[in-house]
């Protein structure tokens, strides 16, 4: 399969997110610059994290305006799968695309750490390798990343399942004291109401090999390869290439 | 008219100016003494320390690039990559202005990285504060921490590790040394400098603004009552304008347009005109006109001295400056050629029309005065160095001794800290912060890696600067192959008084020698560094600080040990022996209140032993665990790698000297490791071969620290007191928010 990463100026996880697919993954994946109209025929796209536009303004406000993400909504809408990252979930919240938003953290500072966290939904396409109820390990590294919206959005996420990773315990429950930045109802991630637009605050392209604090973040990228496969429908290709970019060294 | 208060206040001295106009041969302007002034500072031409630095040995297998670039540059024998490495201080602005001196600080170290080639890839700061009961110090301390982390954070590179003491001599005048380590293929190795007449000289980066004109000065200026009027002297930091910058930097050298490249950081255009030139034995013309400015109505010495951030000089080969604007466009980067290499050495400034300044390269630069000022032994040094250990009574609790000096700040977690920090962008950092005794950063499709450690003991160079120099480089290799890396090569910043104080020129140069006859005997040559002198408030200087940056070869990334004890069930042994030395510890500082004594003996060949010993039983993979006995001795050692591990451990020892020197003496040349049983022969045919002591303390079980001497516990304490001593202390002195 082929996937597309996004790259922003100031986006700073391309670089790992793109490794953690090509590399440690060992499928396709090209580099699609903001400017860019199309996602280059892509199975998979993935928003990542840092800092696009320098967070200006507030993380992910004028990423939304970027070219690029007409492709990407035209993409999501078509049902093919999304991953946003820490910044890119920002983004995506910012584009409508999510609910909600990700306000500072509640200690009002940065936060670099790993979380567990319970996965509530197994069955958008990034998680069908997880079973609902599983504690899984991914670092954090964020500002900003109190998810916040109103009740009557949360109660509606809950009912239909969209709440896909919350923070927890190593035993599963979601307390106060495994929350690490006041996101309501210890919300780590959701997805969209078609189930294929998840956004999530951890870094899974930090979780994929031996050395780092898990590989779970393996085995959610994987599972989209099961996902396509089970599923029959073929996210809509791009038109014409416009600019990929390499990263040097 | 130039007055003599003129040239005072950009702090020049009456026989600097005589000098300016004899090598000039007439008066000079207004831009061109402004122009003297920054790069004739001691920050730009070490004219106090130049003689000393030579001290420093810097010949070395790893070397490629020593002393005198923008960074060193080591051969890691990891193929065609190459390391790019060095450390600078960001104190002076970090004490006016804490958030934005140290994120220009970080901001100022990548780009020096950067100009030699290399990408950056990681991040370390050694930091010191005064005690945490201040509260202008806690502003400073979150101010500080806030500024590395906004700034690193956003613009990509992980802050992997460091080091944070506090101690009152700093109140006034916080240390933020910052050390970046990048990495670059040899083809792409790019120096700073201008050669080739008719090659083009081009502005790369953010627009220039009024903001730190006269850093340089500045920062070889003493604070005061007049500081906080410096504040137009501290530069604001864009860490996106900066992520962009590297991106297109590296781009160009990628594509070999660049015949060389520089940093406009301290003293900005004049600085990095006048240094390129003088490499590359050319000149340099400039059209002030053409430089992007974000204020209106600047004149030429307002831009010939701005600090303003995010800005790189370089030079490209000639034709090409349209290809190196497209790419600088595509990367979002302003980007302008302002003027041309030329054959005749000197540096010539045009504006408005008119040439607005001409000065020969080499006045500015090699001609720089050159001073070998008196040094003298402290008049109290002796009386520092006595220290009466009969008059000392030693503790009744050793429970609630361990305890406190857990919870001193120096000792005490750092989490409150590095969590704000990035560490794991770049998703290649295999040891972050508070794992090991250092950073271990996986180098890219290899199974190598780099072991990093910043690392210095003020109180040591304060009794005796010789040896506290010794110990500085000693303790920071000791970190590095505890973590499992072969230090290769430092790097390192002299935070120091004022050089015209003959005591504290005396006590810096023991500081080099000490550090020199350490860097001999472990094999570890000088890269490059910097100096930072005249810290001092109303007079008073700082503590003697020279912070060591160390790199190390780890060659198999999978033969890294933490500090912490994994398991229980694990035989803990002490590689080292310990001496009854009391002298110059956290333990008499904290306890007693007492800075005095000698510091620890160091025995440079038994250290080397030492350190061969551990590397080579991490590399046999014969341990699980290595920490290093440093501030707090064995028993605050241990207690960490309970604490890191979560685990306790019993441990029986003997000593003939007196109890507290044995728990809380500062021994050097120690590491405790922790191993399988069946590893202890092994470990021990190597310390034999060596003749390094090794001994067995004890095993690792339950969750208690349990310390018997001489058959009797004198320590008994539960992991969970402990671990609330030492990861609870900074949070509760920073209070709930410990916002600036």
């Amino acid at each position: 399969m082929k996937w597309a990463v996004a790259v922003f100026p100031g986006s700073n996880c391309d670089r790992d997110a793109y490794r953690a697919v090509a590399d440690v993954l060992g499928d396709q994946a090209v580099y699609v610059r903001h400017d860019a109209s199309s996602l280059l025929g892509a199975d998979a796209v993935i928003l990542p994290g840092g800092f696009s536009y320098g967070d200006y303004l507030r993380p992910g406000a004028l990423a939304r305006f970027a070219p690029v993400m007409e492709a990407v909504r035209s993409f999501a809408e078509a049902g093919g799968p999304v991953l946003g990252i820490c910044n890119g979930f920002q983004i995506l919240c910012e584009a409508g695309l999510l609910p909600g938003a990700l306000l500072r953290n509640a200690g009002q500072r940065f936060r670099c750490q790993p979380v567990c966290l319970r996965v509530e939904n197994s069955h958008t396409p990034f998680t069908g390798r997880f079973h609902a109820g599983q504690v899984i390990r991914m670092p954090i590294a964020h500002g900003e990343g109190n998810y916040f919206a109103p009740p009557e959005v949360l109660d509606e996420l809950e009912q239909q399942g969209r709440i896909v990773f919350r923070y927890c315990d190593p035993d599963g429950r979601a307390t106060p004291a495994a929350n690490p930045n006041g996101s309501a109802r210890n919300i780590a991630g959701i997805c969209n109401a078609r189930g294929n637009v998840v956004g999530l605050m951890p870094h899974p392209e930090r979780a994929v090999e031996p050395f780092m604090v898990s590989t779970d973040g393996l085995a959610l990228l994987a599972a989209v390869r099961d996902w396509l496969q089970a599923t029959s429908t073929s996210p809509p290709d791009g038109n014409s290439a416009t600019g990929g970019v390499q990263g040097a060294c | 008219m130039l007055t003599q208060a003129s040239w005072r206040a950009m702090g020049l001295k009456d026989e600097e100016y005589r000098r300016i106009v004899e090598l000039l041969g007439r008066e000079p302007n207004r831009t061109e003494l402004g122009m003297f002034a920054v790069l004739w500072s001691e920050h730009c031409a070490y004219k106090h320390s130049k003689r000393l630095l030579k001290r420093f040995p810097t010949q070395g297998e790893a070397v490629v690039v020593g002393p005198g670039e923008n960074a060193g540059v080591i051969d890691v024998g990891a193929g065609d990559t190459l390391v790019a490495f060095r450390c600078e201080s960001h104190n002076r602005p970090s004490a006016v202005e804490p958030y934005q001196g140290a994120a220009t600080g970080v901001g100022g170290i990548l780009r020096d990285v950067l100009a030699m080639g290399a990408r950056p890839i990681a991040l370390l700061d050694s930091l010191r504060f005064g005690l945490l009961d201040d509260e202008r110090v806690r502003h400073l301390f979150a101010g500080v921490v806030a500024g590395i982390s906004g700034y690193g954070n956003s613009v990509g590179v992980p802050t992997v590790g460091g080091e944070i003491q506090f101690d009152s001599g700093y109140r006034h005048n916080p240390l933020v040394n910052v050390m970046c380590v990048g990495l670059l293929p040899r083809r792409r190795l790019t120096r700073a400098v201008a050669a080739g007449p008719g090659n083009a000289v081009v502005y790369v980066g953010s627009a220039t603004g009024r903001d730190g004109i006269h850093g340089a000065t500045f920062a070889s200026d003493q604070l005061g009552r007049e500081t906080e009027s410096k504040r137009p002297s501290v530069q604001i930091g864009d860490p996106f304008a900066e992520k962009l910058l590297i991106e297109a930097c590296l781009e160009l050298v990628e594509q070999g347009f660049v015949v060389g490249i520089q940093d406009m950081g301290a003293a900005g255009l004049t600085s990095s005109c006048a240094e390129t030139a003088a490499r590359g034995g050319c000149g340099v013309e400039i059209d002030l006109d053409l430089v992007p400015q974000r204020e209106e109505g600047m004149d030429a010495y307002e831009l010939m001295l701005s600090e303003s951030q995010e800005r790189m000089l370089v030079i490209v080969r000639q034709g090409y400056e349209e290809h190196v604007h497209a790419i600088c466009r595509r990367h979002g980067v302003p980007s302008v050629t302002i003027g041309t290499v030329i054959a005749e050495p000197v540096l010539r400034v045009r504006h408005r029309g008119q040439v607005a300044a001409e000065v020969p390269v080499h006045a500015l630069t090699s001609q720089a005065p050159v001073y070998d000022p008196p040094a003298e032994r402290p008049a109290d040094l002796d009386e520092r160095q006595s220290l009466d250990l009969a008059a000392l009574p030693e503790p009744e609790d050793y429970n609630a001794v361990l305890l406190r000096l857990l919870g001193s700040p120096t000792i005490a977690e750092k989490a409150w800290a590095f969590t704000q920090y990035d560490y794991e962008v770049g998703a290649g950092t295999v040891l972050g912060p508070g794992r090991a005794d250092a950073a271990v950063v996986r180098i890219p499709g290899t199974r190598r890696g780099i072991a990093l450690k910043m690392d210095g003991n003020a109180r040591y160079c304060l009794l005796d600067p010789l040896t506290g120099g010794m110990i500085a480089v000693a303790e920071a290799a000791r970190n590095v192959v505890c973590s499992g890396g072969r230090p290769v090569a430092i790097t390192n910043c002299l935070n120091f008084g004022s050089p015209e104080k003959p005591e504290v020129f005396w006590t810096l140069k023991e500081a080099v020698e000490g550090m020199s006859r350490a860097c001999e005997a472990l094999g570890t040559p000088v890269t490059g560094g910097n100096v930072s002198l005249y810290n001092e408030h109303d007079g008073t200087p700082i503590p003697p600080t020279p912070i060591v940056g160390v790199v190390g070869i780890v060659d198999d990334l999978k033969r890294v040990v933490g500090m912490g004890f994994p398991g229980e069930g694990l035989l803990v042994a002490l590689i080292g022996e310990t001496r009854e030395e009391l002298g110059g510890t956290e333990y008499l500082a904290v306890i007693h209140g007492l800075v005095r004594g000698l510091p620890p003996r160091l025995d440079l060949d038994l250290e080397r032993r030492v350190q061969a010993v551990c590397g080579e039983a991490i590399a046999q993979g014969l341990i699980e665990s290595a920490h290093d006995c440093a501030d707090g001795g064995l028993a605050v050692a241990l207690a960490e790698c309970c604490l890191a591990g979560g685990v306790g451990v019993r441990v029986q020892l003997a000593f003939a000297g007196r109890t507290d020197a044995l728990l809380f003496g500062e021994t050097q040349s120690r590491i405790v490791v922790s191993l399988k049983e069946e590893h202890w022969l092994a470990l021990q045919q190597l310390a034999d071969a060596a003749g390094v002591p090794l001994v067995r303390l004890g095993r690792t079980a339950g969750r208690e620290l349990v310390i018997a001497v001489n058959g009797a516990t004198v320590i008994d304490v539960p992991l969970s007191a402990m671990d609330e001593a030492w990861r609870g202390s900074i949070p509760a002195a920073m209070g709930a928010g410990g916002e600036a």
